[in-house]
């Protein structure tokens, strides 16, 4: 966990929506090393998918538009890339998994086609290759009779199933990066735990970083080594995973892990809620977006916005308060 | 609350959808959506049912208020058989037992005023008529924390939270006592949950409220429950009091499920091994004999096969599925 991999900065992404400009984005920077898992937590709306979309260019433009930000990919501009350029790295250095196994596999292709095809895109494989390939990785993701299974068409396989296919084909191209975009959502706890097992797994044996998108704080916990939480298309707070859990400091991150029931709890305590809502996004926040539902709120948040600032080697925060003493920060 | 006082018994419960193949539509098979489930719930009890998609849980919910006719089983409200019910005495039932569903978005009607929606089920009954009706509404908005000014928007208008409030007020329009909530939260923000998880729990001390609550977090079951039942394709495999059922599963599923959480605490995963269940939910269509969850099972035997274990209380209130449950094969972690 060395040298660096991915530098993204100052990234913005707007929608045009019949309604007016939706700010989804409005500045994102974060850095990836190598071999590292990257998790990025937030609520819906709140831009951590299409900031990860944005880096692939997998934003539909129209209506989206990326208007500002670099992401630096091995000494290259990803965001300055043309559609061919983009395509050579889509799939084959930086891959992607979905969040619904169900609509990101085309139902009339065969599992062992549709696997074939970035091999023979990005591998130069031919036919009898690519399948060896096929089967080989849909082993390697615990697919029982791969070979068998390769004619079956999508709809034969479980949901858990479907989404090992989905990481199988992802790793394909042996990626240097894999962006997971709510893998496990639409699965049960059981698959879902089977599904973080196999990438944690995987990882091991690959050494490929992960940027893992989740709303979820639990499975974040189980599987990443440093997280970002985004609110109102910030990255509020970045910190190590240990770090964020045991000192979370943005108001919102300490809501966030309040409001979630304690498995080990004994007593029935009521849960901490974060009143109000997540802000709608149709002009570019000025002011704090946490503002309107912070209880630290001062009249400084409601005017500035603030950046994100490093409180120690391995924390970063964006707040005008120091929630543990109170006070405004210099 | 009056202990002990049993609102809610079920017995026996058993839900098939028929499958129907070829031109004439024989019936081929059925889906055992709930395949005998007994249990009872209190007054002013909150009793969790969890399990995973696929396992009937919602079905459950759904049979016991007669939203499907049951294939066989008895539901009593107090000493009321529902099962018995014709339809016309079943409606008038329907004023004391409610549902709440799981998407704010597909169960309010977008073309009614949010006025509407909450007062439909006090025309439906008569309870109320003219200025009272309004009265009403601004009454249970205020209830579950909505401005009643708001009452003449549309439901585009109001976020998922606010939409879930919406169909809170509804269902609490005639003054149920037993209300079944089918994931309520499970469509919902991390932050919006525990608003609702909240005033769930404010109406219920508020009203003496009784509640069967559906979810598949489990986290947030046992916050909310007394008691909690497991569900696995189609029976329940166990069930006991929260904290007990919490710190002492006994059935082999429910040790698997409780410890596929994902814990919101990165040390928890230096110092915990996980149980991995291999494999899917085989199809309730075609349930394995015997056991049900013998085909996951880590310590299944060949014996497990044979026939459905008794569902056996092994201490007082808790309620276990499993031949295997005293064999040291399970007391193992």
């Amino acid at each position: 966990m060395t040298s660096e991999l991915l530098n993204v900065q100052g990234l913005e992404t707007q929608f045009k929506t019949p309604e007016g400009i939706v700010h989804a984005v409005n500045g994102v920077g974060f850095t990836l090393k190598e071999g590292e898992t990257l998790g990025v937590v937030g609520e819906s709306g709140c831009g951590k998918s299409v900031s990860m979309l944005s880096i692939l260019k997998l934003i539909p433009q129209p209506p989206g538009k990326i208007v500002a930000g670099q992401a630096m990919f091995r000494g290259q501009d990803l965001l300055q890339m043309d559609n061919d350029e983009i395509r050579q790295v889509r799939g084959g250095q930086i891959s992607m998994v979905f969040q619904d196994p169900m609509t990101s596999l085309n139902p009339v292709m065969t599992i062992g086609k549709q696997m074939a095809e970035p091999l023979m895109l990005h591998m130069g494989f031919n036919k009898v290759q690519a399948r060896d390939r096929s089967v080989e990785l849909l082993e390697l993701v615990g697919i029982p009779r791969a070979a068998d299974r390769l004619k079956d068409y999508p709809h034969q396989y479980s949901g858990g199933m479907r989404q090992r296919v989905m990481i199988a084909m992802a790793l394909s191209c042996s990626p240097q990066i894999l962006i997971a975009d709510e893998p496990t959502t639409a699965l049960d706890v059981t698959i879902q735990a089977q599904i973080v097992e196999l990438v944690i797994r995987l990882r091991e044996e690959l050494g490929m970083a992960i940027i893992w998108i989740t709303h979820d704080l639990g499975v974040v916990a189980s599987i990443a080594h440093r997280v970002a939480v985004m609110y109102g298309g910030f990255i509020i707070e970045e910190a190590s995973v240990k770090e964020l859990y045991a000192n979370p400091r943005h108001p919102y991150t300490i809501g966030l892990i309040g409001s979630l029931p304690q498995i080990q709890a004994q007593g029935r305590k009521r849960l901490y809620s974060i009143e109000g809502m997540p802000p709608m996004l149709y002009q570019k926040p000025r002011s704090c977006p946490f503002s309107p539902r912070c209880r630290w709120v001062t009249e400084r948040c409601r005017n500035e916005n603030p950046l994100l600032e490093s409180i120690n080697d391995n924390h970063k925060v964006a707040c005008w308060v120091d929630t543990v003493t109170g006070s405004e920060r210099a | 609350m009056t202990e002990n006082e049993v609102l809610i018994q079920v017995d026996d419960l058993k839900m098939h959808f028929p499958i129907y193949r070829g031109v004439i539509r024989r019936q081929v098979g059925a889906v055992r959506a709930v395949d005998g489930v007994s249990f009872k719930i209190h007054r002013g009890e909150t009793l969790g049912l969890v399990g995973e998609s696929g396992c009937g849980k919602s079905t459950t919910g759904r049979t016991m208020l007669q939203l499907y006719q049951p294939t066989a089983g008895k539901v009593f409200y107090e000493d009321i058989e529902l099962t018995a019910l014709k339809n016309e005495p079943m409606r008038h039932m329907r004023k004391n037992v409610q549902m709440i569903f799981q998407d704010p978005y597909a169960s309010l009607n977008p073309r009614m005023t949010i006025r509407d929606i909450v007062a439909e089920p006090l025309v439906a009954f008569g309870t109320a008529s003219g200025k009272a009706i309004d009265e009403r509404v601004r009454e249970l908005m205020g209830l579950v924390k909505l401005d009643p000014d708001f009452m003449l928007r549309y439901p585009h208008e109001f976020s998922g939270g606010q939409r879930q409030r919406i169909g809170i007020a509804r269902a609490l329009a005639n003054n149920p006592s037993f209300i079944v909530c089918d994931e309520p939260i499970s469509a919902l923000d991390v932050s919006i949950q525990a608003q609702v998880i909240n005033l769930f729990e404010d109406l219920q001390k508020e009203l003496d409220l009784t509640y069967l609550f559906i979810a598949h977090d489990l986290s947030m079951v046992r916050h909310i429950s007394d008691r909690v039942a497991v569900m696995y394709l189609g029976i329940i495999v166990e069930l006991a009091d929260r904290n007990e059922i919490y710190k002492n599963p006994i059935h082999p599923y429910t040790k698997a499920l409780l410890s596929a959480i994902p814990v919101a605490d990165p040390d928890f995963y230096e110092t915990h091994d996980r149980i991995v269940l291999e494999g899917d939910v085989p199809s309730p269509a075609n349930p394995p004999s015997g056991c049900r969850f013998r085909t996951r099972c880590p310590i299944a035997e060949s014996y497990c096969a044979e026939s459905r274990p008794e569902f056996k209380e092994v201490s007082p209130g808790h309620f276990v599925e499993c031949f295997k449950w005293d064999h040291p094969d399970n007391k193992r972690r």
